[in-house]
């Protein structure tokens, strides 16, 4: 077994266009379920579309890049209001079901042939990082060609540049939401979480601030689909439900009710697989585990689901929360 | 206020005699045919009610009389399924709650609603009113709202000095215990600087010694211009403090008139006690004696 | 894990453990060869039977093409082929008709002809060939089979649906595994009707009690700790969630990536009247769909246990005070539910037909559908909910492409609970 190689594929998790990705979108989910309270289990479909959103603006519409993302980035605020309007009224577990039968939608309608001409339905679209008449994302790249970094963070030019971007847009992201939640609306909102009668009461109109934390939560969750699909092609396949739940499982291993947290908690959640994901077949091409390579690649989705258990199980309020701040008290 | 001064009670509210459904001079409230029922059963059918302004006006009546039902349907926690009530001239029927406590109807809940994780003094400062950082534009930058919240928070200190909260400050709701909640959400209403504060059994729960200082705080309220509408079991407390008292019983008003006389009624009696009992309400309820020596 | 398993608990589930993975290793081996198969090596297959008059043609060249891929295949003795493709997507598949007998024809669409594929990876494409003119099927005949379809599909998703409805009626819980407890079923089948070779009437059986195991180990090692531990039901939620993540990578751990199927899924169709026509294995299974419904609405009714469930359902402080043992009631829910899903696993596994570790997934949303149609917890309303929303999905493929046919169903779910969220059958909840 070569542990350098395991090592340093471990390593390089830490810092990916996908870990990016993922704490945005963890931190869309924060934003719902942590801060306010919503059960949203169709976070898929916020990156869904943000994704093909900006796929779509370059390719079918021949928008620059930036105009693109901001398509994506409106199409999941539509989404939201799509979403909520009808469905915030709703008990906590009937908005669990619309959410994640709402992302199902939207993952089928990429998927359907019907519309193969705009959203390549199997297969997805490519091409649109870079336009040959430079109107692309990777167009506007200022790093000269080359590579850089160091050891397991090394990357080319052009995975530099998304994860500059990345970042920038992540620590915007971070800022947006650690002043909202320190100011009097954050105080609404957490007041909603524990009980939005009780806050009606006093004056405040629940329903419009649900909404609104839905549309920012949904914003992020579009931004990392964004992020993810800048980095690499787009296709249906990704976001089916079992990303939603990748997604909760970051965002409660940071702890839902953080504002790091759920950045902490997409980084460790990559490590992790990345680990296994190069332990785990090395392990069973070296014999020590008797199965097939495929099936060594299965089990490390296994022990996710049965990590996501004991943590729910066990520390509820994920490794950087407040024990006392659980956010599963009802 | 001591405990040994009689408060000044509010007299000649109404017009024509003290019957259900009576006019007021000065009315904040007024109801109109409401009726709300859940499968067979009428829970409110109030045919006309007028809730004087300015005063304490108690609403009391066996349990299952339809106090509380009433109470969300004033507020817009429920709807009705026929009438219309005004609130100060404006109809409120349709209105949704948040409206309502935006034009100062502001209420408390039997159970208690006190927000777990959020601390008490977070608590109190959700209930202030026209806070500018609460818009979500606003809030991202504290400039707009430093100021207002630090002004907030010494209102919120005082109200809690007076229930008694003040060392909880930094406490989670959670924590609080039943009374300590109640009286959490009680001085929460207050902070809304309500016209009309609607309190669902606001003792309940909370010692003696501490009701009294509450009792001399509500007092107060009404000092300051504040109308108060309050649920409450213990008959010496309502004769104690209510310029006006409200009879309800299967969801009908049975009787209304100033507290002396309106307990001494037949009908009343009947609604507590069943049929010609010759108790006073007073010897059955009441569980407070400071005020019953008082009273007496 | 302290909580979940006490020793002889463990020791047991170890035997089970080894004698599965034991089975589980014969069983690649022995996968049946489908016909004459070319491109096993990937998973989506487009597949098809051609025969005149219910009788087989053998040696009729079909090729498949699209997406630069392209191969061919020729018809078993049984007239079957069956093609492997690299992608899900549209392919056009051509019966070259000099391969056809002498005066036979494709009587309709053409020798050459689209396939998409809907929400499964496998695809079937027959081809109507005779003699002579051949009657378009009629818009009539269209609804009537389609309708047909629509309650068998309804059926067996309200026997998944019941167990949903059950669990949350007495638990609270919205149970997110429940599509692996329907996967599990159809894979137990997998394993003794064609790893096994027993026969179905044993195989079926044996996947029932195996799920009822299942149903039983679930509430006892993991629901009944946690109830215990008092987690909230949001907690439970994500619990389910982390459950269902572990049981469909173990059952793709077991099964592998590609898609298998039951003994006897192909079997002809029979022609009831017009051009509505059920093979047997359609018709059994709405048979015994039938049977099972009305034996658990018995149960449900009539049974003492049938009636604690619904005295917990409707009030469980209240139940528990008048002397009912709730916590035995529950553990014979989760018994009935996860049988009944496993029963509705083998079904679905025949009329996608196919079975695929993701398989539970897919059905998951629908169950989801049809018990908020009903109304949450009202084990009648699921099986209504469920029957609607299968006719929904089969009738919609009339106007919609094939691979939406879900989507609107889903859309009359989010509708359902925007106009009427206590569902067809359910009450109003006291708010307040
Ligand atoms: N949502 C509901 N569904 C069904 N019945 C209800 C509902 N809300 C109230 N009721 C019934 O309406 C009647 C009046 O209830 P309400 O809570 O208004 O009484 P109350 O006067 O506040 O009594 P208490 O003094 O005990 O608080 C009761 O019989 C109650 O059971
Ligand atoms: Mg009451």
């Amino acid at each position: 077994m070569d542990w350098g190689s395991i090592l340093n594929n471990t390593l390089a998790g830490f810092l990916t266009p996908t870990t990016i990705a993922f704490a945005l979108a963890a931190l869309g989910l924060a934003m719902h379920f942590g801060f306010a309270g919503l059960l949203n289990f169709g976070i898929a479909g916020f990156m869904a579309i943000g994704g093909y959103g900006y796929a779509i603006s370059v390719l079918t519409f021949g928008l620059p890049w930036w105009a693109g993302m901001l398509v994506g980035v409106l199409g999941s605020v539509v989404f939201a209001l799509i979403l909520g309007i009808p469905t915030l009224r709703l008990r906590g577990d009937y908005l669990a079901i619309a959410t994640i039968a709402a992302a199902e939608i939207a993952r089928l309608l990429f998927l359907t042939t019907a519309f193969t001409d705009v959203t390549g339905s199997a297969d997805g679209l490519f091409g649109f990082n870079s336009r040959p008449d430079g109107s692309g994302f990777q167009n506007s790249n200022p790093i000269p060609q080359g590579t850089y970094g160091f050891g397991p963070f090394t990357y080319n030019e052009q995975t530099l540049w998304v994860l500059v971007f990345g970042l920038i847009v992540l620590t915007v992201a971070v800022w947006f939401l650690w002043a909202l939640m320190r100011s009097p609306w954050g105080r609404v909102i957490k007041g909603i979480r524990e009980d939005e009668e009780a806050v009606r009461s006093l004056g405040k109109n629940v329903f419009a601030y649900k909404l609104q934390a839905l549309v920012i939560g949904g914003v992020f969750g579009a931004l990392g689909g964004i992020i993810y699909t800048a980095a690499q092609n787009i296709s249906p396949g990704v976001y089916v439900t079992s990303l939603t739940f990748f997604i909760w499982t970051s965002l409660l291993l940071g702890g839902a009710a953080t504002i790091f947290g759920p950045v902490i908690g997409a980084v460790i959640f990559w490590v992790i697989q990345a680990f296994l994901s190069n332990l785990l077949p090395a392990l069973s091409t070296s014999g020590i585990l008797p199965v097939s390579t495929t099936q060594a690649s299965t089990l490390r989705f296994v022990l996710v689901g049965i990590g996501l258990m004991l943590l729910v199980i066990y520390r509820p309020q994920g490794i950087f929360g407040d024990k006392r701040e659980l956010t599963f008290v009802k | 206020m001591s405990n040994n001064e009689k408060p000044q009670k509010t007299t000649d509210l109404h017009i024509g005699d003290a019957v259900p459904g009576c006019k007021k001079k000065d009315p904040m409230l007024v109801i109109d045919h409401v009726k709300k029922t859940f499968g067979g059963l009428t829970a409110v059918d109030v045919e006309h009610l007028e809730i004087p302004s300015g005063v304490i006006t108690a609403l009391i009546g066996p349990n299952g009389a339809g106090k509380t039902t009433l109470f969300n349907l004033l507020t817009g926690f429920d709807t009705p399924d026929t009438g219309t009530w005004s609130f100060m001239g404006t109809s409120l029927s349709g209105v949704p709650s948040f409206k309502v406590a935006q034009m100062g109807q502001v209420r408390t809940f039997q159970l208690t609603k006190a927000l777990s994780l959020l601390t008490v003094i977070e608590n109190m400062k959700l209930g202030a009113k026209g806070q500018s950082g609460e818009s979500i534009f606003r809030a991202l930058f504290p400039g707009f709202w430093k100021k207002q919240d630090a002004d907030i928070e010494v209102k919120a200190m005082e109200l809690l000095k007076r229930f008694k909260l003040d060392t909880k400050k930094d406490d989670f709701a959670a924590s609080l215990s039943g009374g300590q909640r109640k009286l959490l959400e009680m001085a929460r209403a207050l902070m809304t600087d309500p016209t009309l504060v609607m309190l669902d059994e606001p003792m309940a729960g909370v010692n003696p010694a501490l009701t009294q200082s509450l009792l001399d705080h509500v007092i107060s309220l009404k000092g300051e211009g504040m109308t108060v509408l309050f649920v409450e079991h213990d008959m010496h407390m309502v004769r104690h403090i209510a310029d006006w008292v409200v009879v309800m019983a299967e969801g009908k008003v049975v009787a209304e008139g100033p507290p002396d006389t309106v307990m001494k009624e037949q009908a009343v009696i009947d609604a507590y006690l069943g049929a010609h009992q010759e108790t006073d309400l007073g010897e059955v309820t009441g569980r407070i004696n400071i005020i019953k020596g008082e009273d007496k | 894990m302290k909580f979940l398993l006490d020793d002889t608990r463990r020791r047991v589930l170890r035997i089970i453990l080894v004698a599965l993975l034991a089975v589980f290793g014969g069983l690649s081996v022995s996968a049946p060869a489908l016909g004459d198969s070319v491109g096993e090596e990937y998973s989506a297959t487009v597949f098809g039977n051609v025969k005149v008059d219910g009788e087989p043609i053998a040696g009729v060249r079909i090729v498949v093409d699209g997406g630069g891929y392209t191969a061919e295949t020729v018809t078993d003795s049984d007239g079957r082929w069956s093609i492997g493709v690299p992608e899900v997507r549209n392919y056009n598949v051509t019966l070259d008709e000099s391969t056809l007998p002498e005066g036979i024809s494709v009587l309709e669409g053409g020798a050459t002809q689209e396939v998409e594929f809907g929400l499964t990876d496998r695809v079937a494409k027959n081809f109507f060939i005779g003699e002579g003119e051949r009657n378009e099927t009629s818009i009539f005949d269209q609804i009537v089979s389609r309708f047909i379809y629509g309650i068998n599909f309804g059926l067996m998703l309200g026997l998944a649906a019941v167990g949903v409805s059950l669990v949350f009626g007495t638990t609270g819980l919205s149970n997110f595994s429940h599509g692996e407890m329907v996967t599990f079923g159809a894979v137990a089948a997998l394993i003794f009707g064609v790893g096994l070779q027993l026969p179905l009437f044993i195989a079926i059986p044996i996947a029932v009690a195996l799920s009822a195991g299942l149903g039983w180990s679930l509430d006892a090692g993991l629901w009944r700790p946690l109830r215990k531990k008092g987690l909230g039901i949001v907690q439970l939620m994500i619990v389910s969630i982390g459950l269902s993540l572990t049981m469909r990578y173990v059952i793709q751990f077991v099964i592998g990536g590609a898609t298998e199927q039951l003994p006897g899924f192909d079997s002809p169709k029979i022609n009831l009247f017009g051009a509505v026509a059920l093979s047997s294995t359609d018709l059994m299974s709405m048979g015994l769909s039938i049977v099972v419904i009305i034996a658990f609405a018995y149960w449900l009714l009539r049974t003492k246990t049938g009636k604690a469930t619904r005295a917990i359902s409707d009030n469980p402080d209240l139940a528990a005070a008048s002397g009912i043992d709730v916590d035995k009631v529950i553990r014979i829910v989760w018994i009935m539910a996860a049988s009944l899903a496993g029963l509705a696993g083998v079904l679905w596994a025949y009329f996608r037909p196919g079975i695929k570790w993701d398989m539970g997934t897919q059905i998951l949303l629908l169950i989801f559908a049809a018990v908020t149609l009903g109304g949450l917890g009202t084990a009648f309303g699921a099986l209504i909910g469920a029957l609607i929303v299968g006719v929904l999905v089969e009738m919609s493929g009339l106007i919609i492409p094939a691979d939406l046919k879900y989507v609107g169903a889903l859309v009359v779910l989010i509708v359902v609970l925007l106009v009427r969220p206590q569902g067809l059958l359910g009450r109003k909840q006291r708010v307040g």
